[in-house]
């Protein structure tokens, strides 16, 4: 695999990871527990749309096929997308979507402080600004789960759940492949195995302080980087892509 | 400035509110007020405020379908604004004196309203560019009158509302214009949503002012600084010519150049319609007011955990640093 | 806000405590009262604060303080309390030649 099209997947990655995120976060204005907390998810939500505009352009340029982020956003199907599986889980209840948002947080926050590292200099560039986001939202993610964890029997019970519910699919965030391999060689890319401790210590510090725990059950799915995901995925897409496929080649 | 000889009587509280107001002075949180100004103002404050938080829905509606990535992002940062002029708002009408739980509680038993233009639906992306356009350039016109009302905290808020709502009402104006510029399914689009919002967008600025019961009184009390039919005519004035920029028909026959009174002359309101909507019987009314009982029922537990949490952190002393 | 009608007990969300927001603008000037959050703890308040009142870059530091503890000027006393006013601490009570030049 030569590495442009190593580098072009890596992004793509990236990129999906966050525009579903993002596409899922933004559904939820106007429908959290109090003002605050609209307010609040709505700048996480823009973060991640910021972060994979950055990814998805640079993908594009790499690719030098006369792809733009939006046609590499709107025209491309489930099997075309690399983003991990953990990203098209349910928002669900307030505890899911804190749960989705830890393991999200806890893996961005050293992967893009390695990526800020990164040989290629627009990559560590959108990396280092991406690592301030995501600590942040780290901040944020630990500052609930803490507090569901520890809260009323319910917020217990419910946070419990959604740990349980989104655990599965991490395992998806570290899975990789030669596309990897390749660009960690050359100093472009982060080794996902390498960041997995620094994600394990924040998740089992955050579920400690909250008196959660993880599953027993063993179970990851894994898949989404090779465009096997959840069928979940293929409920989203449409809602982001209608419009734009729907009226081809114009000007929004 | 104020007279600096202090006699031993002094004004009574009620002559001291008098002389504020005619002073163009501002009333401020612990100022005595009559108490049909506290009620006009709480009562206007909360509309207000509830017409932003109401108002996340309608363009809400477009988050997950926006045509392109950067008009995704900028749709959920104004829908973001939206929540936030709601939050400086309840901020200020909590000064005089009730709670935000009461507000909520208010808005959700309908015996506060928001404003009946969020009452219409959002049926395609033209409408999010629509309501940029002309509903918040209805808003601004009005809300710029605000930023001099009387009340100290209202007028704050006001400054820093129109600060950032201008930015509102542009992306809105660029989404019709490359709409109106696009192919023809596009143009269609962006006339459709103006035929739809134009009427609306004039009837939210409120009733006429020989109909208005509220206008005379909250004049004198600065309050209000100009009246629905100024603010209104304004509007007017400085929409039409946009919308012949864009090259779209306003959908009213009898608008036209008056010479004479140099403004714009438009035709009737439909007021009866306009009432319908305020009375609850718009086409959305009933969701608007579900969507928002709902998310605040569903957060219930996690506001009372939270609460609970802190009720801990503060029994070990730990509230500060938690 | 600072000032607020009823001070014995602060409105509540939810029953969420309401805090006090004050922002720095940028380095070398002082917080200034920006509004007011809801939030259940300090942690909380400070990030509300942050997301709310920080949207577009307005701050560099941020202070939250419950509103509960904020304690205000009587208004009504507004006239014993300030009214008194010393012309002879303005430095226009001076009068100075022209021939002094700047003083």
């Amino acid at each position: 695999m030569s590495t442009s099209a190593a580098l072009f997947t890596y992004l793509l990655r990236l990129g999906d990871d966050n525009l579903v995120l993002g596409q899922q976060l933004g559904a939820l204005l106007s429908r959290m527990p109090e003002l605050e907390s609209d307010i609040a998810v709505a700048n996480v939500c823009l973060d991640h749309l910021g972060q994979a505009r950055n990814f998805l352009t640079y993908a594009a340029e790499v690719e030098g096929a006369g792809r733009d982020e939006d046609q590499l956003a709107m025209l491309r199907d489930e099997r075309g997308f690399r983003n991990a599986v953990l990203m098209e889980q349910p928002n669900g209840d307030f505890a899911h979507t804190m749960a989705r948002q830890l393991f999200v947080d806890a893996y961005q926050v050293p992967l893009y402080e390695g990526l800020s590292g990164s040989v290629d200099d627009r990559l560590a560039g959108i990396a280092e600004k991406a690592a301030k986001e995501a600590r942040y939202h780290l901040r944020h993610s630990c500052t609930w789960v803490v507090r569901l964890g520890g809260g009323t029997e319910e917020s217990h019970r419910r946070m419990q759940v959604a740990i349980d519910a989104m655990w599965p699919f991490t395992s998806d965030l570290f899975a990789a492949d030669e596309v990897e391999a390749a660009l960690v060689a050359d100093g472009l890319a982060v080794d996902p195995v390498s960041i997995r401790p620094r994600f394990d210590t924040a998740v089992n510090g955050v579920l400690a302080q909250a008196g959660l725990r993880l599953p027993e059950d063993p179970y990851q799915r894994i898949g989404g980087r090779q465009g096997l995901h959840t069928e979940l995925l293929g409920h989203l897409l449409p809602e982001l892509q209608a419009l734009y496929r729907a009226n081809p080649g114009v000007e929004w | 400035m104020e007279q600096s000889t202090v006699t031993a009587a002094g004004p009574t509280p009620a002559e001291r509110f008098d002389q504020l107001i005619a002073a163009g002075e501002k009333i401020e949180p612990r100022d005595w007020m009559p108490e049909a100004y506290r009620r006009t103002m709480i009562r206007q404050i909360a509309q207000h405020a509830h017409s932003e938080v109401i108002g996340q829905q309608p363009e809400g509606n477009w988050i997950t379908r926006a045509p392109s990535l950067r008009r995704k992002a900028i749709l959920v940062a104004k829908v973001q604004d939206e929540a936030g002029h709601g939050l400086y708002l309840y901020s200020a009408c909590e000064t005089l004196g009730i709670s935000r739980d009461e507000l909520n509680d208010l808005l959700h038993q309908g015996r506060q309203k928001y404003s009946s233009i969020f009452n219409y639906p959002t049926l395609s992306w033209a409408d999010v560019g629509a309501i940029g356009w002309l509903v918040d350039g209805a808003a601004i016109a009005n809300q710029v009158a605000l930023t001099r009302t009387s009340y100290g905290p209202y007028a704050r808020a006001m400054v820093r509302v129109c600060k950032e709502e201008s930015f509102h009402q542009r992306q809105g104006f660029e989404i019709m214009m490359t709409l109106a510029r696009g192919s023809e399914a596009q143009r269609e689009m962006a006339q459709d949503a103006l035929n739809r919002w134009w009427w609306p967008s004039l009837a939210m600025l409120g009733p006429p002012d020989e109909q208005s019961t509220h206008t005379e009184q909250s004049m004198q009390w600065g309050i209000k600084v100009e009246t629905n039919d100024e603010i209104r005519q304004k509007f007017v004035d400085q929409t039409v010519p946009q919308a012949q920029f864009l090259g779209l028909a306003v959908p009213d026959p009898a608008l036209a150049w008056n010479e004479e009174r140099g403004h714009w002359d438009f035709g009737e309101i439909d007021w009866d319609a306009f009432w319908e909507v305020v009375r609850g019987n718009g086409p959305c009314n009933r969701e608007r007011l579900a969507h928002k009982v709902k998310a605040w029922e569903d957060g219930a537990w996690v506001r009372e955990a939270a609460l609970a949490h802190a009720a801990k952190q503060e029994g070990r002393g730990l509230a500060a640093t938690a | 806000m600072t000032d607020r009608a009823t001070t014995t007990s602060a409105p509540t969300v939810g029953g969420y405590p309401l805090w006090e927001v004050f922002v720095r603008a940028k380095r070398g000037l002082n917080h200034v009262h920006a509004g007011s959050v809801h939030a259940p703890d300090a942690d909380t308040a400070l990030q509300h604060a942050r997301d709310v009142y920080t949207r577009r870059a307005e701050g560099v530091s941020l202070w939250v303080v419950p509103s509960a503890a904020i304690v205000a000027s009587d208004p009504d006393g507004r006239d014993d309390w300030f009214g008194d006013s010393k012309p002879y601490r303005h430095p226009t009570f001076y009068t100075i030649p022209d021939e002094v030049g700047h003083l």
